[in-house]
């Protein structure tokens, strides 16, 4: 079957049915992907889902590349929160080379997968709102993504792509202006996250548009494989970072928010209180920190955690280090691993087998934007085209996680 | 519910299946074992469908190439929410005869799972209601990430993977 071609071709001349080609470039789709629609009249008959358009063969290019050299492979899967995506996958390898991580890099690290996840859903739940018609609250809210953007910057250098940390911990520790912002966000963003739910949550035209649209049945949910606040919207609390917690979130007091019926506008407010609830974490980090032993931002491996630079045109060893690591000439057990992380669209999983070789033997990654899609042709049927529009919005598809 | 333990697991399919399981291994406390392809959706239905243990989670189905024993792993992972536990599971098929039934019946998100093995490792899943690529355009040709398939042009003499990785 050629796909570039219409699927449901209607042959017959009396038919009213119009074909429409929903992207790839689309305006409205936010992102590179083609839904071939019928449609009668606003209503859609059916659709055909077409994908790939920028995909870039990252598990084949991971099997020739020594673990270091994955990290920015991996900040391109959900380019709106790399971080979570950096760590995950270093956490992956330190669960292979079996690395004890000290408490206070787990909390760094919390703090930056958490803002990661906050500007996730800045940008998800702006975008529902944007496709409504209420720009105000996009502009308004998104300002603070720039602010989360300033605080990569400080700790890694980087904004978008931000390859941050290394195998065993960060690469530097947070410096003073760091911090300083960090606690310029949590002053300034729960302002303005007031702000921005008082002006959609009880919103008629929001409501009108969003409630009661695209409800999901918990089984319809699970048997699709749907994580992350899709899932949670149904009402299900399954959180990665509460089932199996990983860099320490079992000493963060915090709650899963969930949903009853799916709906846009559960996964909206989902989303919100899950901001709510990554500052609650973040403030609780902060404090955190402060009763542990300052200056150590990574474990004590020297085998596995690349050298700053300094050390390496000092000390003779971290130069050896270095050039195993950068080669890929570490001893890494004849194993297979899965891991998992809550990204910010779901379960984003690392499956990775090593064969004692420079580089995985195979690297499978578990995204959540592409399992999630799989329903979205199915659950257009019969859906006006303007809420098939703000469902895709909701689902927040990032086009890098779906084709990686 | 209480978590359950690998120890409960593995007591409970070795009643039900018995030899048909093997090669039972417990990397990283992931239960990982294999069975045969004409087993395998017997034993992911008995694994959902049981009250007792409860996989209601498909997370993932994706394969590995072995050309030296000229073999396709087909691996799928599953998770019990209810009982906070996951397994692996591991179907080794030859690579000139890829076939394995198909998991759409049992759980949706199999569909594009399958989907994107068969068009990375050529892996035909039997009963599959669509098919065909998903990730690649419809004439390459090839499923790429079979072993034999280079990542870059073989003949540039600056670049040979022997070198650089693998």
């Amino acid at each position: 079957m050629n796909h570039n071609q219409p699927v449901y071709t209607d042959n017959d001349p009396q038919s009213e049915l119009v074909t429409l080609n929903l992207g790839p470039t689309h305006p409205a789709t936010h992102g590179v992907f083609q839904n071939v629609l019928q449609l009668d009249g606003e209503r859609i008959v059916s659709g055909v889902s077409t994908i790939g358009y920028i995909h870039r063969a990252f598990e084949k290019i991971a099997e020739h590349r020594p673990f270091y050299q994955i990290t920015p492979l991996t900040d391109r899967l959900n380019y709106c929160s790399s971080p979570i995506n950096n760590m995950g996958w270093h956490m992956t390898v330190e669960k292979l080379l079996n690395i004890q991580i000290p408490k206070r890099v787990d909390y760094l690290r919390v703090i930056i997968m958490e803002l990661s996840r906050i500007a996730d859903h800045i940008i998800c739940n702006t975008i529902i709102a944007q496709d409504t018609g209420a720009t105000t609250t996009f502009l308004y809210l998104f300002q603070f993504r720039e602010h989360i953007y300033e605080i990569y910057e400080e700790v890694c250098g980087a904004r978008l792509t931000t390859n941050i940390g290394r195998i065993g911990g960060l690469e530097r520790d947070f410096n003073d202006v760091a911090f300083a912002k960090i606690n310029k966000f949590l002053k300034e963003f729960p302002v303005a996250l007031k702000e921005f739910e008082s002006l959609l949550n009880r919103n008629r035209i929001f409501i009108d548009r969003t409630a009661g649209v695209a409800e999901v049945s918990q089984e319809n949910a699970l048997s699709y494989g749907w994580t992350g606040p899709l899932l949670r919207a149904t009402g299900i609390d399954y959180d990665v970072r509460v089932s199996e917690p990983y860099s320490s979130y079992q000493d963060f007091d915090f709650e899963i928010p969930v949903g009853t019926s799916g709906d846009i506008y559960d996964r909206y407010l989902v989303r919100n209180e899950e901001m709510w609830q990554s500052v609650r974490i973040i403030e609780q980090a902060m404090e955190k920190i402060k009763s542990e032993p300052k200056g150590i931002f990574h474990a004590d491996v020297p085998e596995f955690y690349l050298p700053g630079k300094e050390e390496v045109y000092n000390n003779m060893e971290a130069l050896i280090y270095h050039f195993k690591i950068v080669m890929g000439e570490i001893d890494a057990p004849k194993a297979e691993v899965y891991h998992a992380v809550e990204g910010g669209n779901g379960e984003l999983g690392f499956y990775l087998i090593n064969d004692g070789g420079r580089t995985p033997y195979r690297l499978h990654f578990r995204r959540p934007s592409f399992i999630n899609y799989s329903m979205f042709a199915k659950m257009s049927e019969g859906m006006l085209l303007s809420d098939a529009i703000i469902n895709m919005s909701s689902m927040n598809i990032i086009a890098g996680e779906l084709d990686a | 519910m209480a978590k359950a333990t690998n120890t409960e697991l593995i007591d409970l399919l070795g009643e039900n299946f018995g030899e048909q399981l093997f090669d039972v291994t417990e990397p990283y406390g992931l239960l990982t074992f294999s069975t045969t392809k004409d087993k395998v959706i017997h034993v992911l239905s008995f694994l959902k469908k049981n009250d007792k243990i409860d996989f209601n989670f498909l997370t993932d189905i994706t394969a590995v190439h072995y050309p030296e024993k000229n073999q396709l792993a087909v691996v799928y992972h599953l998770h019990s929410m209810v009982r906070g536990i996951r397994v692996r599971i591991k179907v080794f098929i030859h690579e000139n005869d890829p076939t394995i039934p198909t998991a759409v019946p049992l759980w949706n998100a199999a569909n594009w799972m399958e989907r994107e093995t068969y068009d990375f490792f050529g892996v035909k899943f039997e009963g599959h209601p669509d098919l065909r690529r998903i990730l690649n355009m419809d004439d390459l040709g090839v499923h790429p990430m079979l072993k034999q398939y280079p990542l870059e042009d073989p003949n540039r003499v600056d670049k040979k993977d022997e070198y650089f990785g693998r």
